[in-house]
């Protein structure tokens, strides 16, 4: 579905990605690791198109994506949550999930989508007319991605959802996650939450200063010496 | 009593063009953070052009809304494209010497081409009135101001309620984000700046039975729409519409209690006191 190869990219003459290549098969949730600075959401916007890929390709269903306008790639059905949840903090939360559904494939079925939303995140039907900005963290992030299920992707990009949440609403925003990926949308999560990003996901990479250093099924990480020294320090 | 309720009255009327001209400007403000120098000169082109339909074609004024509304879109998509799209997201100043630039090449081009003359529209509403319980209401204010009310309340509702409204809101906050939901950021800074000339257009059409025409006249409503753009906070449009009402009411007042040349002091007065008093106007986001 998504496929990155030999991507070379970075801000201004700083190059931050050396050679990264990795896929997202159709109906896969993938997750990538490693430290900051690792370049993870660096990574994120150059599929985004947010920063100019500097060599190599990343191509979804075959389409290459550094060809497109950014705001192009919503219609091939790619949602991309930022870290920070991304939410337009001066609008209601009502007119963010109709952004949701700004692209002309969502408009059609926009209300019907917003009802079924709602059933999901009952906490987002109670607080419809509030600024979004007034929300809880844990209430943005469902929204971020109330909102990106507006527009039915077929690919959803997180980029550190658990960021800044407590220990409890970081254990419901992964079970929501698990819920989209039961919805049949492959899934390409960022995390520093090691444990939680691999339990949710089939496979992971390891990415360290600009380069996959490890890569496979989840399991395997988990049970990867040198994953558990890194990151779990056990 | 009477002096005091008509002077008000009057003053409303001119402050709802006012109003009108101020929401343009808000609103390129407010999506863009562009404060458009040259806003007033874009009413001067809509007297003009207004000028121009009723002198060669026989258009009355009012009929002219649709003509020189159209033609104002089409002078804001280029402007915008030629020239405004290069400052976005650029420093504040690069942006304002662009924008006063362009005031003032404006001005000079209409210089030219129809000379320094004060030119009139000659239409039958001019000396028309409303009279009643003695009061005199000038037909051309009542409908300038009805009309630009018209236009503030549907450009209001274009923001609140529209989905091109929701994605000015959107670019306004964050164009990265209004992006990543499938916003052409690109295109709605081409239309919230087209929209805001046409907004400065059609209150040119509605004041040229009520003012002389003639290039510098812009200069005029340039001050005045900032005044109650901050007046009424930054980017905001109920605020643009208050303060548009006030400052027409305060000027008006002041012209007739103080002296006509004097008028724009009680403006300027109330200006100050509110920069004072609550520096991010009536309806402005407090920044830290």
């Amino acid at each position: 579905m998504l496929e990155i190869k030999d991507l070379v990219t970075g801000y201004g003459d700083l190059k931050v990605l050396d050679g990264v290549s990795l896929t997202v098969e159709e109906g896969e949730t993938v997750a990538l690791v490693g430290s900051n600075g690792a370049g993870k959401t660096t990574l994120l916007q150059a599929i985004s198109g947010l920063l100019p890929v500097w060599s190599g390709d990343i191509t979804f269903r075959g389409q290459s994506l550094p060809k497109l306008q950014p705001h192009q790639l919503p219609a091939l059905g790619i949602a991309h949550i930022p870290q920070g949840r991304g939410i337009l903090a001066r609008l209601s939360v009502y007119d963010n999930l109709m952004l949701g559904g700004y692209i002309a494939a969502a408009k059609a079925k926009r209300s019907a989508r917003m009802e079924e939303m709602f059933a999901l995140f009952p906490r987002l039907k109670e607080r419809r007319e509030q600024l979004a900005g007034t929300l809880s963290g844990g209430e943005q992030q469902m929204l971020a991605i109330a909102r990106a299920l507006m527009m039915y992707p077929s690919f959803m990009i997180l980029d550190e959802p658990s960021l800044g949440l407590s220990p409890l609403m970081v254990e419901t925003v992964f079970k929501i996650i698990a819920d989209v990926s039961q919805m049949g949308v492959s899934i390409l999560i960022i995390e520093q939450n090691l444990v939680e990003a691999l339990h949710v996901a089939d496979r992971g990479y390891v990415l360290e200063t600009g380069r996959v250093v490890l890569s496979g099924t989840s399991a395997e990480l988990m049970g990867n010496d040198k994953v558990r020294e890194a990151y779990l320090g056990i | 009593m009477d002096i005091f309720l008509q002077t008000t009255i009057n003053g409303l009327m001119i402050g709802g063009v006012y109003a009108l001209v101020a929401v343009g400007l808000t609103l390129i403000f407010g999506v863009m953070g562009i404060v458009n120098f040259a806003q007033g000169e874009f009413v001067m082109l809509g007297m003009y052009a207004s000028w121009m339909l009723a002198t060669y074609l026989k258009v009355g004024p009012y009929p002219g809304l649709l003509p020189v509304g159209l033609i104002m879109l089409a002078v804001g998509y280029i402007v915008f494209r030629t020239l405004i799209a290069r400052v976005v997201g650029k420093p504040d100043e690069v942006a304002i010497l662009l924008t006063l630039g362009l005031s003032i090449f404006l001005q000079n081009v209409i210089l030219v081409i129809y000379g320094a003359d004060y030119l009139t529209v000659q239409t039958t509403i001019k000396d028309a009135a409303l009279n009643f319980a003695g009061l005199s209401l000038p037909l051309a204010r009542v409908v300038a101001f009805v009309v630009a009310l018209i236009f503030v309340g549907l450009l209001s509702y274009m923001l609140a309620k529209t989905d091109l409204g929701r994605a000015m809101r959107a670019c306004a906050e964050n164009r990265n984000i209004a992006t990543l939901l499938g916003i052409n950021p690109k295109f709605i800074f081409t239309l919230a700046f087209a929209i805001g000339i046409v907004m400065a257009g059609l209150a040119g059409v509605l004041l040229t039975p009520m003012f002389y025409v003639y290039p510098g006249i812009g200069t005029l409503f340039n001050l005045t729409a900032f005044v109650v753009v901050v007046l009424g906070g930054m980017g905001s449009v109920p605020g643009a519409l208050l303060g548009g009402l006030i400052i027409g009411i305060l000027e008006s007042l002041t012209g007739t209690y103080v002296a006509l040349d004097l008028a724009p002091i009680g403006t300027w007065l109330v200006f100050l006191l509110v920069l004072f008093l609550r520096p991010s106007g009536l309806f402005g986001r407090r920044v830290n």
